[in-house]
């Protein structure tokens, strides 16, 4: 063993090679992102990785690994497992050979997610056992141990951490190489009685799955990691009677514990690490002599309803409380001043004093931005410019062009979850046929969820433009290989999937490829497009900056310069800034792409190799 | 749990201004010292342009990487307005550190706003005590070593010599020895050691 300092994610991932993970299989999204790409880092010669095309396909690929008795790691974020539900929710009666770990980042907030759901009821829905870490350290030895369940009960199992889990930082305690368990596959034996699905087989294993639940919540009653911590009260007097407790998982349990110091009337702490199946007997003794609980937990309230269900089966007179009762917020993740405060009220403490701070001056808001030089800046503008006047709807979707909706490009209407805005445009159409449809979508997008879209377009012969954002990367997750990229997490080079060859393959005849940055031709395309009939397609194609070399920053000619303000006004690109009442470029950000030199009225800004100033 | 002084630090700024490499190498730092660390960084969509923020703490008595308010014996600030953003962290008779140089958002650009950093350091002046604030020009070193991507160095160094993080100034050099890339370690140590108070 030694020390590393090491993100949750990243001790995610060498918990699983630790455990001698054979395959693992994710579509990028935060915060699970950086599970994948630390395994691809550090994998032994015994680790295949890949970015699968989406998540339904690195579900099936992890599946087909572990019926073949590899042990298998898939990885994405919570709306990701929406898209592998579908083999998901069978995949729980057919069950595995090898361990298989079902990695899905929860994102309370959310910081970074369309929505707040909640993995653990996908748990209970999939009856799928799940294992909830409450600290960096706990996650790198839980993940060793869901592959050992995994194996032993013959099913996959949830690995489930949230945000502050996946994105903290610690120095932890990790194996040496020399203590890696080694796992060999022993290969798919063809039994037709276990690996297809026929209402019969479900039917008896169903029966079996929840009969192996009943067990496993009395396995997980004596799994370590499940604990009534301090059954006499945390920090409490000899002889004191506990009347009080708190029941906590995750982050919210560590949240909880450093913000009890030596308190009279210190409570009873129930922690929980499988919130499904949930261990019940303990529980049980967690609640017995107990007064009152409140669960501190975040999304939604399920340590607080399997409480109350057990304190009614077993005739426990104890009060909880929690979200249901309206003790915690219901919404959003559980912050270190939220749990002093739910602490405080719970436990009748004085809450610290505040620092008597006056009101500071007005701190200028800082929402994230496209990049300066970002391509999408230039694909918007030219669609805005063209389209200038008409009757239009611009259907976003899932990646940084999301950001395409703010001042002043305004050029997000719609965004819902990944691939969708291309039938919303097609359902806008329908009800509204004299509105110009545009559908936006990221090349990564692209190919995880556009395509069938497309076709629905195609073969229901919708009006609509399509709009193929290719800068060459997955961005928004911190540029991920795709299959247009012509790179796999191997480190192979492959040959690229053409996203031209697949919408002309797909019977589209308007198919252009054209350069964003050059504004006057990108505004002639969008021009042509929107004349014709039918399912039409732009491909603006442009790297993003994060992934090239820059260009020279530009320069205003101060003497040219009119002050009109319209590179501001129209674009609103952050590298450009005013100084003193001058509009300037600051060459820090600039990355020379030249959208702002098209549009100036006076052909000021250049690249005139001088400072800007 | 231990007898182990807990430093809790919160660094803040802007995206793409450094902060987590800064947060780094005192959580290497302190490491090498056989000291516990544990942190919690802004990652994602934030980081484009966004106010970016790192909670770091040393020490053996915490189970969460997140600071509540008025739990920071230090900030380090990156941008004035980001400093002020997170003030409310500090406890009392916490030190900041900070730059003056402001990061103007996009949206301040679009709104001809006035915003220029300096009423913010005003506030600071107004509330702490002269020996908790050190206020540096992150600039005045950009220009002179002629990099824009030295000021988490330039700060980082700032912080260190007030000792108020308890690491010395050798302990961060060894963790740079390991953490930045032979090429760059020269300006990096020029601008690690070129703000004295």
């Amino acid at each position: 063993m030694h020390t590393e300092f090491l993100m949750g994610n990243a001790a995610i991932a060498r918990g699983a090679i630790a455990a001698g993970v054979n395959l693992v299989a994710g579509y990028p999204g935060t915060p699970s992102t950086e599970a994948l790409e630390t395994v691809a880092k550090y994998r032994t010669q015994d680790t295949y990785v890949e970015w699968s095309v989406n998540e339904k396909s690195a579900m099936e690929v992890a599946a087909g690994a572990a019926y073949s008795g590899a042990r298998a790691l898939v990885t994405m974020k919570q709306v990701g497992l929406n898209v592998a539900s579908d083999p998901l929710m069978s995949l729980e009666y057919v069950g595995v050979k090898g361990g298989m770990v079902i990695l899905v980042a929860d994102d309370p907030g959310p910081i970074s997610s369309q929505t707040e759901q909640d993995t653990r009821h996908y748990s209970y829905f999939s009856k799928l056992p799940c294992f909830d870490p409450s600290s960096v350290q706990e996650a790198y030895e839980m993940i060793q141990e869901a592959f050992e369940f995994s194996e032993k009960y013959g099913t996959p199992v949830f690995f489930r951490p949230t945000t502050r889990i996946c994105h903290a930082y610690a120095s932890i305690e990790v194996k040496d190489e020399d203590e890696y368990l080694h796992h060999q596959a022993d290969g798919f034996k063809k039994d037709t009685s276990r690996w297809v699905i026929f209402p019969r087989l479900s039917y008896d294993n169903h029966k079996k799955i929840e009969a192996r639940n009943v067990e496993l919540s009395g396995v997980f009653s004596e799994y370590s990691r499940n604990a009534v911590i301090a059954e006499k009260g945390i920090y409490a007097k000899e002889d004191q009677p506990v009347k009080k407790g708190i029941a906590a998982g995750g982050i919210s349990l560590a949240l909880t514990l450093d913000n009890l110091s030596e308190a009279a009337d210190a409570p009873r702490i129930l922690k929980v690490a499988t919130p499904h199946p949930f261990p019940e007997q303990l529980a049980v003794r967690f609640l017995e002599g107990l007064d009152e609980v409140l669960v501190i937990e975040e999304l939604d309230p399920v340590i607080e309803k399997e409480l109350v269900y057990i304190a009614g089966k077993y005739h426990l007179n104890v009060t909880v409380k929690g979200k249901l009762t309206g003790d915690t917020e219901t919404a959003g993740e559980n912050s270190p001043n939220l749990v002093a405060g739910y602490l405080d009220s719970f436990l009748g403490r004085t809450p610290a004093g505040k620092a008597d701070l006056p009101a500071p001056p007005p701190i200028p808001v800082r929402p994230p931005v496209l990049c300066a030089g970002c391509p999408h800046r230039a694909s918007f503008y030219a669609v805005k410019t063209a389209m200038k006047g008409k009757k239009t709807i611009f259907c976003g979707d899932i990646g940084c062009y999301t950001l395409g909706n703010a001042m002043p490009l305004d050029m997000v209407d719609t965004c819902l979850c990944m691939g969708a805005g291309i039938n919303i445009a097609q359902g806008v159409f329908r009800t509204e046929p004299d509105t110009s449809a545009f559908a936006f979508v990221g090349d990564s997008t692209f190919f995880a969820s556009a395509i069938t879209g497309i076709v629905n377009a195609v073969y229901n012969q919708a009006e609509m433009t399509v709009i193929i954002l290719d800068n060459s990367t997955t961005a928004m997750t911190g540029h991920q290989p795709h299959p247009g990229t012509g790179r796999t997490m191997m480190g192979e080079v492959v040959s690229k999937v053409s996203i031209e060859a697949i919408l002309k393959g797909i019977g589209l005849e308007f198919v252009e490829t054209v350069n964003p940055l050059e504004l006057d031709k990108a505004v002639d395309a969008v021009k042509r497009a929107s004349e014709q009939k039918g399912v039409k397609a732009i491909i603006f194609k442009s790297p993003c900056i994060a992934i090239v070399k820059p260009d020279k920053a530009l320069t205003i000619d101060q003497d040219k310069c009119i002050g009109c303000k319209r590179c501001i006004k129209e674009i609103g690109c952050p590298g450009i800034v005013i100084n003193d009442g001058k509009v300037c470029i600051d060459p820090g950000l600039c990355t020379g792409c030249g959208l702002c030199a098209q549009l100036c009225p006076v052909k000021a800004i250049g690249a005139m190799g001088g400072d800007g100033k | 749990m231990s007898n182990t002084v807990n430093k809790n630090i919160v660094l803040c700024g802007v995206g793409g201004q450094g902060t987590v490499l800064a947060s780094k190498l005192i959580a290497a730092a302190a490491m090498e010292k056989g000291l516990r660390v544990m942190s919690a960084e802004t990652i994602g969509m934030a980081q484009r342009g966004g106010n970016v923020f790192s909670n770091l703490r040393i020490g053996d008595s915490m189970h969460a990487p997140l600071l509540q308010s008025g739990q920071a014996d230090v900030i380090l600030g990156f941008e004035p307005g980001e400093t002020v953003r997170m003030l409310h962290y500090l406890k009392p008779g916490g030190t900041v550190i900070t730059n003056c140089r402001p990061v103007k958002p996009t949206t301040a650009t679009l709104t001809g706003s006035s915003y220029d950093g300096t009423e913010m350091i005003a506030y600071l002046r107004e509330n702490l005590a002269p020996e908790k604030l050190l206020v540096v020009d992150g600039q005045a070193a950009i220009d002179e070593l002629g990099s824009p991507r030295i000021l988490n160095m330039v700060l980082l160094g700032a912080a260190i010599r007030t000792g108020e993080i308890g690491l010395t100034e050798d302990d961060i050099k060894k963790a740079m020895d390991r953490l930045i890339k032979p090429a760059f370690m020269e300006m990096n140590l020029k601008a690690f050691g070129f703000y004295r108070a």
